[in-house]
């Protein structure tokens, strides 16, 4: 399989799996670790900025928003009522959660220097001497490896006061989260890095000005991290000549489902759908059916709408998006109404509950999938679904209502037979199928 | 009763990280579930009292979280991933199994007190599906006969009186 880009080379992923290529040692020696950081202590810090912006990264946990600009909205002396100076915080998402996304636990694991490299970059960027990485509590030994490799970083003078002899000092701390999915909403984490409830705030203000304990903060996701070494190392023309015209660098493709080899694929983004699954050793198990392009939010692609590439852009053309990077594929033996209503199931348990329309909403939708797999669904139950994504999406305080839309809107539009089918024969039993066992398992609540 | 000493050393050594009192309620409400198991109304208070803050804040952010248990729960808390990329690696096959093994439905503790089978959300292994947890203890690509002999292993190590699932931690790394 040829990427057809000579400019492609992998940015984080080059060494993954090496032996010992999580350690302070390997880093340093082999990938010109804290290198990039030396370079950048020695340049402005809007010159960093500018570097970054420059290089078209663009945000890896979801929203793709340019880092360079987020990093420039920082105030650059933040002072409160009585003159004194503000800090400014830096904050690190790795409450990775979205489901088919699992390329920051890759990174925790194997290259955790190259994020904390980036934060610390990051951290001289925006004017901030403190750092959060906020990780999700279930992650107990990728915690204990980050923390290690933290500790190893203080050891070496890269963490802490006067930072190789710059004058700079930037501590990391480590924040565990307890099990909540929108606590990947930037403002949901910040509530729950303050020891709140993970309830995504309404915005304005945005972080920047009121972030995390009412300071300006910056909130990125651990992959947009580690892509910042190399962006200040080899310079920002490199990384951006590898993507189309907005969407620079690489990105860690998660490639789940019914594929031969699934993994986490380090590509350029000018690489189709298809493609990718070819690369992944193609579809196992039958022929394709739908793939979900960009984490369970994302709106499903039928088999015929692959062809795509997979920048933000051409995804985002193709009514869906480029989400966290998760592509689920499934064959031809998947139901679409089942497979969805297992999204749908997931997202009544993790709504906050906060808006109406999503609380009720994400209640409902799964509710009413549940009875088309039941087989009491009727044909107005469809305009039904529709109605009810039209008051979620884009009325709520964060996003998470469109994500649910996602799944429940482009199921019913693209695979609308399925639905007629349950419904005239009368659920899942009537087309000769048994529905999961797992399904009769609510929230993970006790 | 009051906070253990332990609790109170292990936040009173990471207290200096973080600019509010309150920023520690998810840390120490971590701590009371990993050393209880649980995390009671008792506990509760206590650590209000400890931080200074109203039980309410501490039962509406005990509430919001699924790592913190409201009710008392096995010694092994086996959370099986059903989501989408586990699901259809068949996770099915695995909770209709453990149902059987341990005779209980979801949310439920066996009878010895020492199963809870649970679903757990998203634990970002959907490359190698399906997934499920042993208390602390990640474990993938996991067949019925695997589950079966995690079970049993289980089972061995907690007559034997041995902390299971915990093997992960590090000696001097917190946490």
């Amino acid at each position: 399989m040829m990427y057809n880009n000579e400019h492609f080379e992998p940015v984080i992923t080059p060494n993954v799996s090496k032996p010992g290529c999580e350690t302070i040692d390997f880093y340093m020696q082999n990938e010109e670790g804290y290198k990039a950081l030396e370079k950048a202590l020695k340049m402005k810090p809007a010159e960093v900025v500018d570097e970054v912006k420059k290089s078209n990264l663009r945000g890896r946990g979801g929203a793709g928003f340019p880092t360079g600009m987020k990093w420039s909205f920082m105030p650059p002396n933040p002072v409160d009522a009585n003159g004194n100076v503000k800090p400014k915080y830096l904050v690190c998402n790795a409450d990775e959660g979205e489901p088919g996304t699992f390329k920051d636990r890759l990174i925790f694991t194997k290259t955790p220097h190259r994020m904390i490299e980036g934060m610390i970059i990051g951290g001289h960027a925006i004017g901030s001497n403190k750092g959060f990485v906020y990780v999700r509590g279930e992650w107990h030994k990728e915690i204990r490896l980050m923390q290690k490799a933290l500790d190893d970083a203080y050891a070496k003078g890269f963490l802490g006061k006067n930072i190789l002899g710059s004058g700079f000092n930037f501590d990391l701390v480590i924040y565990k989260g307890a099990g909540a999915y929108i606590c990947g909403e930037e403002t949901a984490l910040l509530n729950s890095l303050e020891g709140k409830r993970g309830e995504p705030r309404l915005k304005p203000p945005f972080p920047a000005q009121v972030g995390a304990y009412g300071m300006p903060s910056c909130v990125n996701n651990v992959e947009t991290f580690a892509a910042v070494p190399y962006i200040i190392q080899k310079g920002w023309e490199k990384y951006a000549k590898m993507g189309p015209e907005r969407s620079g660098g690489t990105r860690l493709i998660c490639v789940s489902g019914h594929v031969n080899k699934p993994g986490v694929y380090e590509l350029p983004m000018n690489l189709s759908i298809n493609d990718i699954i070819e690369l992944a050793g193609g579809v196992k198990g039958g022929k394709l059916k739908a793939v979900i392009p960009g984490g369970a939010s994302a709106p499903m692609l039928r088999a015929d709408e692959c062809g795509v590439l997979t920048d933000y852009d051409s995804l985002a053309k193709a009514g869906t998006m480029a989400g966290s990077g998760g592509l689920i594929v499934m064959n031809d033996t998947v139901s679409i109404p089942e497979a969805t209503y297992t999204l749908l199931k997931f997202y009544e348990h993790e709504s906050c509950g906060q808006c109406s329309q999503c609380r009720e909403g994400s209640h409902w939708l799964a509710r009413m999938f549940k009875r088309i797999l039941d087989g009491g669904g009727t044909q107005e139950d469809l305009d039904y679904i529709a109605k009810i994504c039209a008051n979620m999406a884009g009325q709520t305080i964060c996003a998470f209502a469109d994500a649910v839309t996602g799944p429940a809107l482009s199921s019913v539009r693209k695979f609308r037979s399925e639905f007629e089918e349950l419904i005239t024969k009368g659920g899942l039993h009537g087309i000769g199928r048994t529905e999961s066992v797992s399904h009769e398992m609510g929230g993970a609540h006790v | 009763m009051a906070l253990s000493e332990k609790i109170k050393n292990t936040i009173n050594g990471i207290r200096h990280q973080f600019p509010t009192e309150q920023a520690l309620l998810i840390p120490t409400l971590l701590e009371v579930q990993n050393d209880y198991d649980w995390v009671s109304l008792e506990h509760m208070k206590d650590v209000g009292e400890f931080l200074n803050l109203p039980l309410s804040k501490v039962r509406e952010v005990a509430s919001f979280y699924t790592m913190f248990k409201l009710a008392p729960m096995g010694k092994v808390d086996l959370q099986i991933c059903t989501n989408i990329s586990c699901w259809l690696n068949g996770a099915d096959k695995l909770v209709a199994c453990a149902k059987k093994k341990l005779g209980v439905a979801h949310g439920e503790t066996t009878a010895d007190g020492k199963f809870t089978l649970n679903q757990v959300e998203c634990l970002a292994s959907c490359g190698t599906a399906p997934a499920l947890m042993i208390n602390e203890d990640y474990y993938e690509n996991v067949d019925e006969a695997q589950l079966l002999s995690l079970i049993a292993q289980a089972q061995n190590d907690l007559e034997a009186g041995k902390v299971v699932g915990k093997s992960t931690r590090m000696e001097g790394v917190w946490p």
